[in-house]
């Protein structure tokens, strides 16, 4: 059934021309831009735009936990030292490959690769975008077994009951709209698939490879700052 | 049209820069270096998104609008972050503030 035709039809040629009166030019070019390369600088600044405000979504839990761990350093360290390093680790380096099958899908596309390895990526992609939801799964079923997440059946049994919930109202907090960003990365990611499947990309027309692309990065970002800051300081805490 | 291509292998020695800052982060965080620990974990932090925001989202090669648009979200983040914390850190200086 699938030739691999694009599914794209492009508009009858006789309306075409006469309607716009103008030159043929590359189907994917919306008509209030002049050319592909401005059409995709567009695109781009605009999800840089997005991003930006993204930045400040993320800004304002980021402030919430400086100020936080900045009233009980050594709450937050005691907090911290009960999150498990090895998942976090393993997640971290699950997301920089996703990141490397990411940017490799964006130059599979740029260079008109075939749709195999373009449609491989992508889905590589997607599976390793998937490890990590499910590693966070594990990770949340051990919190809640553990009575650490916080509420009316929170328990600690520290020093610091009181910043230890905080903490873990930002990870819940932080940790949570991360993984949100991931299930909607996941499914911006079927769609390009999709796309790529219908061999939609080539070095012509690639913007929105590059622009999910942007996406999937800023997420593996927000994470290479999550996981230090949550998972790490509180390796040298040794309760007095 | 089409953009800047970056060679295979840029996007492979990235990849290996990003491993090793993370097996960095976790290695230093064992060690207790008081202070500067947490200048070494953003300081590996900040230059682990620095190669992202670059090289994959090839922010580099980009136009610079795109430069200041992009450097725009950081600027404003240091403002949210700065302003907040000169309460935060001021608090009791002055005698009979709140702390």
């Amino acid at each position: 059934m699938s030739d691999g035709q694009s599914s794209y039809q492009p508009p009858p040629v006789a309306i075409h021309p006469a309607a716009h009166g103008h030159t043929p030019h590359h189907p994917y070019l919306q008509h209030h831009f002049d050319s592909m390369a401005q059409q995709m600088e567009a695109s781009t600044l605009g999800m840089w735009t997005f991003l930006v405000t993204e930045i400040m979504f993320f800004g304002g839990l980021f402030m919430a936990y400086l100020v936080y761990r900045h009233q009980s350093p050594l709450g937050f360290q005691e907090a911290s030292h009960h999150l498990d390093v090895l998942w976090g680790t393993a997640n971290t380096a699950i997301l920089i490959i996703s990141s490397l099958t990411m940017a490799l899908a964006v130059r599979a596309a740029q260079t008109s690769q075939p749709r195999s390895t373009q449609v491989g990526y992508l889905l590589a992609t997607m599976v390793l975008g998937a490890a990590f939801l499910g590693i966070k799964a594990v990770e949340y079923a051990a919190k809640f077994r553990d009575h650490i997440v916080p509420g009316p059946y929170f328990e600690w049994h520290g020093l610091y009951p009181k910043p230890a919930e905080q903490f873990y109202s930002l990870y819940f907090a932080m940790t949570g709209l991360h993984a949100l960003h991931m299930v909607i990365g996941l499914g911006i990611m079927t769609v390009i698939t999709i796309m790529a499947w219908k061999k939609q990309f080539d070095r012509d027309y690639y913007t929105p490879v590059e622009v999910a692309g942007l996406y999937w990065h800023f997420v593996d970002i927000v994470w290479i700052f999550l996981f230090p800051l949550l998972y790490l300081i509180g390796r040298h805490y040794h309760a007095a | 049209m089409s953009g800047h291509v970056a060679p295979k292998s840029m996007y492979y020695a990235v990849f290996a820069a990003l491993l090793v800052g993370t097996g960095l982060t976790v290695a230093v965080a064992f060690v207790d270096l008081g202070a500067l620990n947490n200048v070494l974990m953003l300081g590996i932090a900040v230059t682990k998104a620095l190669l992202v925001i670059l090289f994959f989202m090839h922010v580099r090669w980009s136009s610079r609008l795109t430069w200041v648009v992009a450097a725009s979200g950081f600027v404003w983040l240091l403002i949210l972050f700065g302003i907040t914390m000169s309460d935060y850190l001021t608090r009791g200086w002055v005698e009979g503030t709140l702390r």
